[in-house]
């Protein structure tokens, strides 16, 4: 563990490198290293620097808008936002999810499969295949997807036309690629016709295909590569998601289960809407984003991850085939035990997408898919919890009304926070492991990247999009003099020297 | 997806003000205008994607449509070669820059493509278009039907010489 490079006891007399921004999402993240003379790492601090504030502007909202409204959370997962903002106003109608019209609840998880797949292929054959294909310290112009598209044809396309087919569900089911609305609260909007789901039945088999070479090749570059793929950025951790209740991985709806670093049961079979006795907050001085953990271990050992490697190594089995096979195969990598290896974010994304697949293909099989009975109603209540699995993590949405049908509380934790104290120890492992002692270049910064980036593909994003938000890394000196500087411009140039 | 050996996709965002002159021509000329929409297909969004060179291929000719502070009057209309610029990074990735991407998928030039800007002045989120934007948005969807009902590369090639002067 690496959490004695999060506070040093004399900050003031050592060298300050900042990395600002790192990241546009949720917000913009700075990292800040602070070295001594010799180049050191004594300090490694992932800063999310902006408040949002969308738990208070949609106070005072009817809630009937809160999916609507919440989907502007995000432009890569806003499907998510708008299930779980929904979830949670289906309480508020009395309705739970043992409750919701079959049809109903199927059109939500074809939708969910469509919205994971498309995030999935976004973060892994758009922002992270660069580096995974070409090298961690490559040449930065080909730190790109257009270089893949190039080089790596093949995988370029595939990974483009994965995305288009996720998205592509999204708009059958909402009307729209970004942003359209289908959960409304107490079940969906509109049913699935039979052209529509026609149209998603032709592909879906090379989809399927597509996302089974892709897990194929991740494994691939990540065997090539070892121990390096197996220690980079790693830690041992807890885990935290949901799981169905036979222990299956569960993206849409089930309880929550955390496991320990040696795969050891914290919580099990959790219902979320108490989530609240098991997840506290922490808050520090030098960051807004919270830091959350499990009550039961304490502020200190109680933080945990998130996202695809917590989902495949909390269950026991995925119920789809293909997707079932590669989970053994990936726990065989480890001999059964719990994966810590950050980059194996990458390799349980894949499996994912592929399990994402099977699920739509079993939906698109199923005659309530194009069922018309798409709503229930029950007894009105004040209060409402709706939690999924967005494709980085588990997803909390938690809603007071009043008697006006206005919103009065409302608290999100979303996937990014939950993985604060972990991407964290990624990069201070990186800082200690890669950087330290050796003389900054845009390379050894890419390796924070990397890490970062095996975590959150909108933090992914900010940090591969140079357009207005060139990189800038400063080196001072113990008197704050400015002794080196690197600049990545807008168009990928690098300019050293400090004038 | 709709077919079409033609395709008018316009981008941007209805919430930001002018930004939304795009996606309100296209909605104009789908509700109101004289186009055989069986051979135009229409397309909108937020904004360019990488996985919208998808969407170019087997066309004969396209027509993107965005708004743009810098045209010179109501509307312009360029024509776009594929660009190796690195907008495809960013939240603003220019048509040249998704020609590129398409060249790169397909291992072929791309179909003739063309941008009409559409002048506009304010973006911010919750603003109605301005009075200017309506104007211009009212010329420039006259101009769009007149291509789109005669979807041939010369014909169009004319009006990228002289647009500026029929707009002004």
């Amino acid at each position: 563990m690496y959490e004695q490079l999060e506070t040093t006891e004399n900050p003031d007399k050592l060298k300050r490198v900042v990395i600002d921004p790192v990241s546009r999402v949720e917000g913009h993240g700075k990292v800040t290293l602070l070295l001594d003379d010799d180049n050191k790492i004594k300090q490694v601090r992932l800063h999310i620097v902006e408040f949002r504030g969308f738990e208070r502007f949609i106070q005072g909202r009817p809630y009937w808008e809160l999916p609507v409204l919440v989907q502007r959370l995000c432009g890569i997962c806003p499907v998510s936002h708008h299930l779980a903002a929904a979830k949670a106003i289906d309480q508020l109608l009395g309705i739970d999810p043992d409750s919701l019209p079959s049809s109903a609840a199927k059109l939500r998880r074809l939708l969910h499969f469509g919205q994971v797949l498309q995030s999935h292929a976004l973060h892994f054959f758009y922002l992270s295949s660069p580096d995974l294909l070409f090298g961690f310290e490559s040449e930065i112009n080909k730190r790109n997807v257009i270089a893949v598209l190039e080089n790596y044809t093949d995988i370029g396309v595939q990974g483009v036309k994965l995305r288009k087919y996720g998205q592509e569900v999204i708009r059958m089911v909402t009307g729209k690629r970004i942003h359209g609305s289908g959960a409304i609260a107490g079940g969906m909007n509109k049913p699935l016709t039979p052209a529509e789901r026609d149209y998603l039945r032709a592909d879906i088999g090379q989809i399927i295909a597509w996302t089974e070479a892709a897990v194929g090749l991740i494994k691939k570059v990540h065997c090539a590569n070892l121990p390096y793929y197996d220690e980079f950025a790693t830690i041992p951790s807890n885990y935290l998601g949901l799981i169905r209740a036979d222990g299956a991985l569960e993206l849409y709806h089930g309880g929550l289960r955390a496991k320990d670093a040696n795969g050891a049961t914290i919580i099990d079979h959790v219902d979320y809407c108490q989530y609240s006795a098991y997840i506290h907050e922490q808050v520090r001085s030098w960051s807004y984003m919270k830091f959350p953990y499990l009550q039961a271990l304490g502020k200190t050992k109680g933080w945990y991850r998130v996202g695809p490697l917590a989902r495949v190594n909390n269950c026991a089995f995925i119920d789809t085939p293909k997707a079932e096979d590669a989970r053994q195969e990936f726990k065989a990598h480890s001999s059964g035990a719990m994966v810590h290896s950050t980059l194996a974010f990458h390799w349980a994304r894949m499996i994912e997408a592929l399990h994402c697949a099977e699920g739509i293909q079993r939906l698109l099989q199923d005659p309530e898919i194009l069922g018309d009975d798409l709503r229930a109603e029950g007894e009105r209540r004040l209060e409402g919890i709706g939690v999924i699995e967005a494709p980085r993590g588990t997803l909390f949405h938690h809603y007071q009304i009043n008697e006006n049908d206005i919103v009065t509380k409302a608290n999100l934790i979303v996937s990014t926070t939950s993985n604060n104290t972990g991407m964290n120890e990624s990069i201070r492992q990186v800082a200690a492991t890669c950087l330290s002692g050796r003389e900054l270049t845009e390379p050894l910064l890419n390796n924070i990247e990397v890490a970062i980036r095996a975590y959150d593909p909108c933090l992914s994003c900010a940090t591969h999009a140079v357009g207005k938000m060139p990189l800038q890394l400063e080196l001072l000196d113990a008197q704050g003099q400015l002794i080196d500087k690197l600049i990545k411009h807008a168009g990928g140039d690098i300019e050293r020297g400090v004038n | 997806m709709s077919v079409g050996s033609v395709l008018l996709f316009a981008y941007g965002n209805l919430s930001r003000g002018d930004d939304a002159v795009a996606p309100l021509l296209l909605e104009s000329i789908q509700n109101n205008a004289q186009v055989d929409l069986k051979k135009t297909a229409i397309l909108s969004d937020y904004q360019l994607q990488i996985e919208h060179a998808l969407d170019l291929e087997q066309r004969k000719l396209v027509l993107f449509a965005d708004a743009s502070v810098s045209c010179k009057g109501a509307f312009e209309l360029t024509e776009v070669r594929a660009d190796r610029n690195s907008s495809h990074l960013t939240h603003a990735m220019s048509p040249a820059a998704l020609l590129q991407v398409f060249q790169a998928i397909y291992k072929k030039a791309p179909p003739p493509c063309f941008l009409l800007s559409i002048k506009a002045e304010q973006f911010e989120l919750g603003q109605p278009l301005s009075q200017d934007a309506e104007k211009n948005l009212r010329l420039s969807c006259q101009f769009a039907e007149r291509l789109l009902n005669k979807p041939v590369l010369q014909y169009w090639r004319k009006f990228t010489d002289n647009a500026r002067n029929i707009a002004a």
